[in-house]
């Protein structure tokens, strides 16, 4: 185990450090001390590693993540694992604005609640949040997975494209051109799958899913005059 | 941007340390708004005692002589503390209308920060740390405070555009946002009797919050009625001789974080402003929903 105290050492040196960690490092295990709501703690890592931080983060931690899993044992500042790509982020607490904003690729597992515009813009991400997210989440979200096993706020999934939503609670309200859609069994499954990796505690059939109307985004025929 | 730090006491053991806490809290938020920084703390009630927080660009000149003048425009006795290029002139509460009147004949240079019973305002342009050593605000002591650093978006930088704003008395309102309404408001405003000292967005707000307390409304009522007819972003963050209320616009993209344990209620437009408090690692830390307001009394 790595250990590096960012009451010692400065940001920058830290993440320079976890960049240089290339995919046959040895030190795959790491832990960060001190984090108190620092800025981009562990942003743009490119590794296979784990890393651990011990407390609550600022802005914009585990940013553009490939491959890393990064464990934050607190809550979480706007930006978390904003455009990750791969790997896996997990926030023990709460998550603020913006959690996993065009996130492409990999598992983000937020245990509290998730704020506004969660999964804003998702292009492959997969979500999974414990609590409950706030308003205009999945904000024109385009593909990937948003799992929420409390409530929804207002405007969920505005201009949505292809992203799937899962809610077991309520929805405040919906945005527009989204739509409550069929459960059928490749959901049920997509769901297992998810709940099984991000350890939630729930189970498939209690969730609604949501997803496009279709009707803001696709081409129609009846329309070819107008463009 | 912008950075705002606040912090209520609930344990009055804690008041020695109200300045020191919240200077931490405001030079913490350095990067959010290294334009100019302000103050505003809320101490205990003397009695009878009322003051006039004051400040000058040129205090050597304006200050000399300022006491007795004043004290004998207005039949009492009235003392004059001077911080730097602000002073807080200490008289009978009973004389502050006067006092206020007579200053503007007296000294026409001199711009009253804040008025009231309690309420101190010091802001300056500068860098927060340097601001907060200039008033010595980490001696201070007090029940709750609010504090701001500014990046300029909507006014000049410039001491009578820094946060806090105080347009009634014992009332102050900090921003981080911008309005988009606020000339329009300040129109109905004026004709509503209020008076205007700047160009300043979030000196509508203040005024407007004032305008609502005066027509009887609790501040409550007077900040549920402010997300009616305030248009633009804002987290606000306000202070009455009593207490502390927090609200943000319904869209709440401009950040905050709030902590309560069994001494204190703080906001922070960042968690990292929070981290020296006592007994950080235990308070609950939650996010003010938008559209909803939030009030401490003591």
């Amino acid at each position: 185990m790595q250990t590096f105290d960012l009451s010692k050492s400065s940001l920058r040196e830290l993440n320079a450090t976890l960049h240089a960690q290339k995919a046959s490092t040895n030190q795959t295990a790491w832990e960060i001390a001190n984090p108190r709501g620092h800025h981009a703690i562990a942003v743009g890592l490119d590794a296979p590693i784990e890393v651990t931080v011990k407390g609550s983060t600022g802005y914009y931690c585990a940013g553009m993540n490939k491959q890393a899993t990064v464990v934050v044992k607190g809550s979480a500042g706007p930006g978390v694992a904003e455009n990750m790509m791969s790997g896996t982020v997990i926030v023990e607490g709460d998550a603020s604005q913006y959690a996993g904003a065009t996130g492409n690729g990999g598992l983000l597992v937020i245990k509290g609640n998730a704020s506004s515009r969660c999964g804003i813009s998702m292009k492959g991400i997969d979500i999974v949040v414990y609590g409950n997210i706030g308003h205009m989440s999945a904000f024109m979200a385009q593909s990937g997975n948003l799992v929420v096993l409390g409530d929804a706020g207002d405007a969920l999934g505005d201009s949505l494209y292809e992203a799937r939503l899962f809610v077991r609670g309520s929805v405040k309200s919906l945005g527009a051109d989204c739509i409550e859609k069929e459960m059928r069994p490749e959901h049920l499954e997509i769901l297992r799958e998810l709940i099984e990796r991000s350890g939630a505690p729930a189970r498939p059939e209690e969730f609604k899913r949501y997803g496009s109307a279709r009707r803001l985004y696709n081409f129609h025929i009846d329309n070819a005059s107008a463009y | 941007m912008c950075g705002i730090v606040g912090l209520f006491l609930k344990d009055r053991s804690l008041e020695p340390r109200l300045g020191a806490l919240l200077t931490e809290m405001l030079v913490t938020m350095t990067d959010r708004g290294p334009d100019s920084a302000g103050i505003a703390i809320f101490g205990s009630d003397a009695d009878d005692e009322g003051k006039l927080t004051v400040q000058s660009a040129d205090p050597a000149r304006d200050f000399a002589g300022l006491a007795e003048a004043l004290g004998e425009a207005v039949g009492a006795a009235v003392t004059l503390e001077q911080k730097d290029s602000h002073a807080v002139l200490r008289m009978p509460l009973g004389a502050l209308g006067a006092a206020r009147a007579a200053l503007g004949e007296l000294r026409p240079g001199v711009r009253v920060m804040s008025a009231g019973d309690i309420i101190e305002i010091y802001k300056e342009v500068g860098l927060p740390k340097d601001v907060a050593a200039r008033f010595e605000v980490s001696k201070m002591s007090g029940r709750h405070g609010i504090g701001h650093t500014r990046m300029a978006t909507e006014s000049a930088v410039t001491t009578m555009g820094a946060h806090p704003f105080s347009t009634g008395p014992d009332q102050c309102l900090v921003h981080n946002g911008s309005l988009s309404n606020h000339n329009g408001l300040r129109r109905e405003l004026k004709r509503e009797g209020m008076r205007f000292e700047t160009e300043n967005d979030t000196e509508v707000a203040a005024a407007y919050l004032s305008h609502k307390l005066d027509q009887g409304l609790s501040l409550g009522a007077a900040l549920e009625a402010g997300l009616e007819d305030l248009d633009g972003f804002y987290t606000f963050v306000v202070g009455t001789k009593d207490g502390f209320g927090v609200v943000r616009d319904p869209i709440a993209c401009k950040p905050a974080v709030m902590a309560e344990t069994d001494q204190y209620v703080a906001f922070g437009s960042e968690y990292r402003a929070l981290v020296n408090l006592p007994g950080i690692e235990t308070a609950r830390v939650w996010e003010p929903e938008p559209a909803t307001v939030y009030f401490w009394n003591h």
